[in-house]
């Protein structure tokens, strides 16, 4: 039989699949290349027109608004309300995150409970409040709970008289002192009580015996604080009222409060949510095994399934810290003095929009970056266990 | 009984402190509840203002296309959505069905009358019975559908298309017919949500694609956006919108406030979708693409008949879950670009000449919180459902 006639050896161009992918591929970076150039282009036009400047100088003219609490007034340039706006951003999400990874792991194991009230009750809760808007949330918070319902500051509660509560803010009990200090002696006593945790467990595979790194961990961190504590000659200070103010302690603003109880009331619930879902993808058997060592309920939580359940839920857990840190945005809606209402407030007086705007973005855009290439980089190790 | 109260209640001294604690706790919520509804609450305001509250400014006179729109979008759903009839050997007698249905949508039922009875009865029950009546005979109406022969013929697309017409012909009208800076209240919360999950749902797919695909320059591209946009904060993105958008389209036009948080509602959503979706090409096993690769199927057919259906249905709860974020975040709107939305308007009627000053912020935001609430959990019990039906797990 003679080879087929008529047939090419290759196709032709317009049916090549190689062929056809580039042209594809061109064709959508053509698409792609043209809006950006058309959206550019735009602004250029409109930015000629209107005059208005497109650099960053403006971060050295005057702010010429104050900020409460700190030393920042009319004169300081923009830039150092942006890194104050920064500062607080940063505090009220690190403190969040801590409480809401606390308090949803609390509420996510009492999901599971084998109590029958308990179970309901955090059941309950979880699901009112992940149904509901956030900024609706805050507004209740800030609007009808702190603005109208804590008291007036001449009759503000002192539950203990350790705290003072009224519609100027919340004061709790403090130390004394630089808070440089006080972060240095708690990082090195960390450091150590980590060092002490790391022998034990050296030890404890030394000799067989128990390594109780915890407790011994523990111990050291109490002690360590503790000592430098009297020798640095530490007090602490409780709040009180002194003319229609407080004196003593640390005074939370309402709007930081807020922020502060709205963001971890929302986000634990989400956080429940994954540490349940997280404990059941722990296979059964593991908690049977455990049962069957004769295992207490607490140690065989602690030992077995929590840091199994760890593993499957720390990508999800981290992506709810940066929604939180991306969540405090919403602080500018009730004059908390975040990035994003320094932002707005910069821009209202006279700053222009797109440059501040665009700063604030990529502010909140590195950090989720960095955050998620760290979280990466742990889930990597975590992941490469062999179970 | 006892043995259910001892086991579940009472089965260490611990637990009985937690079962003691959290009963004092739930006694005392549950006790702040009905005494704020039935006896506390001071519900005029929301009677007063309930046009405000859920239409804002719409002119009274075209009222009558907004309540249509609802009512026909409520019989779609009940008719796409309903059960089909049960096979013979699961049929059950009637009280147990009734019981089914109570226990599936008692929470909602009484929450809607709850909803009744706090706005003013006289005014929303018309439209309550309306909805009520529109979601039985849409369900009866599918369940026909599947009974009589030549109805289960005609095919799907043809039958949805049928029935949309009448909610897309009323709502194009309601466009048309008024101003969008008249609207307000949960309408325009309502509208912006379905507007921006209809528009943000292909664009995120594409998205997805483009992210698994093989082709370097598209997958760089829907890497990048992916990224950027989630990695900003939605309320900030709302903010540039509202100062910033006009500086990059062409001057003549003029975009309003609401066609901006819909453009950054659908790019925003699109780029978590596209996560979402990802995630669910991904769980596809890869013989499912050989097996399309050895039936002959170019790479468009093995996608959009193959991998992408399959892909779509197994992250169903996820992709209603952003849906549900995005309705209760049109709520930023209000606070970034001065849209009239309803936690704006509920703000704005405490400050009313009669109620000023008087502490009417806990019955508004109790009422908003009411609507948003049973949104979100008519959305999330529904897409439960959805995903039964469509078998996610079993086949």
């Amino acid at each position: 039989m003679s080879p087929l006639t008529g047939v090419p050896t290759r196709a032709p161009l317009w049916r090549d699949v190689r062929v056809l992918k580039w042209v594809f591929q061109l064709v959508v970076l053509a698409i792609f290349v043209s809006i950006i150039f058309w959206l550019y282009n735009n602004y250029q036009v409109n930015i000629q027109k209107s005059k208005i400047p497109t650099g960053l100088e403006f971060l050295d003219n005057p702010a010429n608004f104050t900020m409460p609490g700190n030393d920042f007034n009319q004169s300081s340039p923009v830039w150092s309300a942006f890194i104050q706006g920064f500062y607080n951003t940063l505090r009220v999400s690190i403190v969040g995150i801590l409480l809401s990874i606390f308090f949803g792991t609390l509420i996510g194991m009492a999901r599971l409970s084998k109590n029958f009230l308990v179970r309901t009750v955090a059941g309950a809760y979880v699901e009112v409040i992940r149904n509901l808007p956030l900024l609706v949330l805050l507004t209740f918070m800030n609007l009808a709970v702190v603005l109208q319902t804590f008291p007036r500051i001449e009759n503000a509660w002192k539950p203990l008289d350790l705290f003072v509560v009224s519609n100027r803010g919340i004061a709790i009990p403090w130390f004394e002192g630089s808070g440089t200090t006080l972060l240095t002696v708690l990082a090195a006593a960390l450091v150590i009580a980590g060092l002490v945790a790391w022998l034990r467990g050296k030890y404890s595979d030394r000799t067989g015996k128990p390594a109780r790194g915890l407790l011994y961990a523990t111990a050291v961190f109490v002690l360590v604080v503790l000592g430098s504590w009297f020798t640095l000659g530490y007090q602490w200070t409780l709040p009180f009222v002194e003319d229609r103010g407080t004196l003593g302690g640390l005074r939370l603003d309402p709007s930081f409060f807020a922020l502060l109880v709205t963001l971890v009331i929302y986000t634990s619930s989400h956080i429940a949510e994954i540490v349940r879902g997280s404990i059941l993808a722990v296979p059964r058997g593991q908690g049977e095994a455990a049962d069957a060592l004769a295992l207490s309920g607490p140690t065989k939580m602690r030992l077995v399934i929590l840091p199994q359940a760890f593993r499957v839920a720390l990508p999800a857990i981290g992506n709810q810290s940066l929604n939180l840190l991306k969540n405090s945005s919403l602080g500018a809606a009730i004059s908390y003095f975040e990035l994003t209402q320094i932002a707005q407030i910069t821009v209202g007086n006279g700053s222009p929009a797109v440059p501040a705007f665009t700063l604030t973005l990529l502010v909140y855009l590195s950090i989720s970056l960095t955050t998620s290439l760290v979280i990466n980089i742990f889930n990597r190790r975590l992941a490469l266990v062999e179970r | 009984m006892k043995l259910w109260i001892r086991r579940n209640l009472f089965r260490t001294w611990w637990d009985g402190v937690l079962t003691l604690a959290f009963g004092a706790l739930a006694v005392w919520v549950l006790w702040t509840l009905v005494e704020f509804i039935f006896i506390t609450g001071r519900w005029e305001i929301i009677e007063v203002n309930l046009k405000l509250l859920l239409v804002g400014q719409f002119p009274a006179e075209s009222l009558w296309m907004v309540q249509g729109s609802l009512v026909a979008i409520t019989f779609w759903l009940a008719a796409a959505l309903g059960g089909k009839p049960r096979a013979p050997e699961d049929q059950v007698a009637w009280p147990r069905r009734i019981w089914d249905v109570i226990q599936r949508f008692g929470l909602i039922i009484g929450l809607g009358v709850l909803l009744v009875v706090l706005a003013g009865p006289t005014e929303s029950a018309p439209l309550a019975l309306a909805v009520v009546g529109a979601v039985a005979v849409g369900r009866v109406l599918n369940t026909t559908r599947h009974r009589v022969s030549w109805l289960a013929r005609i095919p799907a697309i043809i039958w949805h298309l049928v029935l949309l017409i009448a909610p897309i012909a009323l709502i194009s009208l309601t466009l048309m017919q008024s101003e969008l800076s008249l609207w307000g209240g949960f309408l325009i919360n309502f509208y912006m949500a379905i507007i921006a999950i209809v528009l943000c749902f292909p664009l995120g797919v594409l998205l997805a694609l483009g992210r698994k695909s093989t082709l370097p320059i598209v997958r760089l591209i829907s890497t990048t956006y992916i990224e950027l946009i989630g990695g900003a904060p939605l309320f900030v993105l709302l903010l540039l919108a509202g100062v910033a958008l006009e500086f990059f389209i062409p001057s003549e036009v003029a975009p309003g406030s609401v066609f901006r948080a819909v453009t950054v509602f659908t790019l925003f959503t699109a780029a978590y979708l596209a996560e979402i979706v990802r995630g669910g090409l991904q769980s596809i096993p890869q013989g499912q693409l050989e097996a399309g690769k050895a039936l002959g199927l170019s790479t468009v057919k093995i996608t959009f008949l193959i991998t992408l259906p399959q892909a779509l249905r197994n992250v169903i709860p996820a992709q209603i879950g952003q849906f549900i974020s995005l309705f209760k975040d049109t709520t930023l709107a209000g606070a970034a670009l001065s849209i009239v939305e309803l936690l704006k308007v509920s703000e704005a009627i405490t400050k009313q000449d009669d109620f000023l000053g008087q502490g009417y912020i806990y019955e508004a935001l109790a009422f908003v919180s009411l609507l948003f609430w049973v949104g979100s959990y008519v959305m999330s019990r529904e897409s439960q459902r959805l995903e039964k039906r469509l078998g996610v797990g079993q086949r």
